[in-house]
């Protein structure tokens, strides 16, 4: 595998320099001294640390130069620190990024991860750009306990229509007036609940909520670790009424060159929402250094040894 | 200032179910409640302290610990014992209303003035009739504020029952926060505001009538 990404940086770094028509421009080849040091940052929860780390050790496995800023705060923060310079990369969600770039709100329609990602393309920052988007989404889910899909046979939110009226659902206050939350529930899937409790945006009270059988269907994210704590069942989205929300790398376009696109796809192409959230509960729930983590995630997917 | 949410003569149908008249209700609700279990719990025990002296250092400090637990803190503690419902709102409700209930009725007992006491005592009344024929009419205007302090806090405060999935103004607060409306949160505020007032002039004419004629000259 690690051959095989060898080959392919090789190879897209072989293209850049056929299609460079500068000689004197920063060497962008294998040598290592790839076009200076990249300064990685992330978002003020541990996801995005997480997924910041990877990338920073993703690319120094190919021997970038990385500079760490974590933890730099909500988008409105990070987004003008990448814009002035401070940071030069940064994971992000295709849906969320493209719901803050795009002035009233993104349209009911897109909401697939290509077509989120096409919309996504047009309204980026100048200087900015993103890399391929990954297979993983930390995304709105609708969720329900094992014991709840076994007895009324729910695996996707199509087969709750019939049983809605008789379960009470619970997620953040804001899901009760939003599209992507009860109105739309009802205009796509038909599924109208019993009752719907406000409760907190995936956090503590609407899993403990769940787990208790004070709600039956909850509006948890899709890494969240509860769901693998708990044995919750994520009910499917067929029409995807949830806006995608995959793992994307954004980056300031100077800092971009080969051997980082080669890195970071690298990371891209293994990530899934699966394996991301068992690696986010070792550091949510066992309480795992990320860099121990981080580290982990690329060894095991043959990304650095 | 954007007073429109308040202003809008939908948010004031008195049959919806989200309505401020509905929310409004359901506030009195929970404060009604949680003033009758702290009466309950409190005024008992503070005019048992009261009335015999002993305990004055019980009733103090428990009054001052219970002023200090943050009421917010206290609910989602008992969320996490004991599920979502009405009974964690009301017990983290009655722990802010028995503070200044037990303090007022035992601080309204002490500040009897004690010849009047021993007159009563005098004239052959037992214990119990000195206490509900003498202590405790003339305790009542020192009681009474307790009472409407721990009213007006609790009318104020009453919004955190929103936060763990219950109604009430709070409900305003909390969802304008969440879908950044912020004229709903003005709405919210206001109301509650209003509220505490019309509830403190409520008590305050009640006051007028129950407490003798013969204690307002004072």
């Amino acid at each position: 595998m690690k051959r095989f990404l060898t080959a392919v940086t090789l190879a897209l770094a072989l293209t850049a320099c056929g299609t460079d028509s500068d000689p004197l421009a920063p060497s962008t080849g294998t040598s290592g001294a790839a076009g200076g040091a990249v300064t990685v940052g992330s978002a003020n929860f541990p996801e995005s640390q997480l997924l910041a780390e990877i990338y920073s050790q993703a690319l120094e496995a190919k021997g970038v130069k990385v500079t760490r800023k974590f933890n730099i705060g909500a988008r409105e923060v990070y987004l003008k620190a990448l814009q002035d310079g401070s940071i030069s990369l940064l994971p992000e969600y295709n849906g969320a990024l493209l719901a803050s770039l795009s002035t009233g709100g993104v349209p009911e329609g897109v909401s697939s991860p290509a077509d989120v990602l096409a919309a996504l393309k047009k309204v980026l920052p100048a200087g900015t750009e993103v890399l391929e988007q990954s297979a993983a989404e930390d995304k709105d889910t609708l969720t329900v306990t094992a014991e709840t899909a076994t007895k009324n046979n729910l695996k996707s939110i199509e087969d709750l229509k019939a049983v809605a009226p008789t379960l009470v659902a619970g997620a953040g206050p804001e899901f009760a007036e939003r599209h992507q939350g009860l109105k739309g529930l009802e205009s796509v899937y038909g599924v109208k609940f019993k009752e719907f409790k406000p409760l907190d945006a995936g956090g503590p009270l609407t899993v403990n909520a769940l787990k208790d059988g004070d709600i039956q269907v909850a509006n948890i994210f899709s890494t969240d670790s509860s769901i693998v704590a708990n044995k919750f069942v994520v009910l499917e989205d067929p029409k995807n009424l949830f806006l995608s929300q995959n793992i994307i790398p954004l980056l300031r376009s100077e800092a971009n060159n080969p051997t980082v696109t080669g890195a970071l796809n690298g990371v891209s192409a293994k990530l899934t929402t699966e394996n991301l959230t068992s690696y986010l509960a070792q550091v949510q729930v066992d309480k795992k250094d990320i860099t121990v983590v981080a580290k982990a995630f690329l060894t095991e997917n043959g990304l650095a040894s | 200032m954007n007073l429109s949410y308040l202003t809008d003569p939908a948010h004031w149908d008195l049959s919806a179910p989200g309505g401020i008249p509905q929310l409004i209700l359901s506030h009195l609700g929970y404060t009604a409640l949680a003033l009758l279990l702290g009466v309950i719990i409190a005024l008992p025990v503070g005019l048992y302290i009261g009335h015999t002296g002993k305990g004055s250092f019980i009733a103090i400090n428990a009054g001052n610990a219970g002023r200090s637990l943050p009421t917010l803190g206290l609910l989602m503690l008992m969320v996490t014992l004991l599920g979502l419902g009405l009974l964690p709102v009301l017990i983290a409700l009655t722990v802010l209303v028995i503070p200044p209930i037990l303090t007022s009725a035992y601080a309204g007992m002490r500040t009897l003035d004690h010849r009047v006491v021993d007159a009563a005592r005098g004239m052959g009344m037992r214990s119990w009739q000195v206490l509900t024929r003498v202590e405790l009419p003339m305790a009542l205007p020192v009681l009474m504020s307790g009472f409407r302090n721990a009213a007006l806090q609790v009318v104020a405060t009453a919004t955190v029952a929103a936060a763990v999935g219950l109604g009430g103004l709070g409900r305003l607060l909390i969802d304008g926060l969440a879908v950044n409306d912020y004229s709903r949160v003005l709405a919210g505020a206001v109301v509650v505001a209003g509220l505490a007032v019309l509830v403190d002039l409520f008590l305050a004419l009640i006051q007028r009538w129950i407490v003798s004629p013969g204690l307002k000259g004072s």
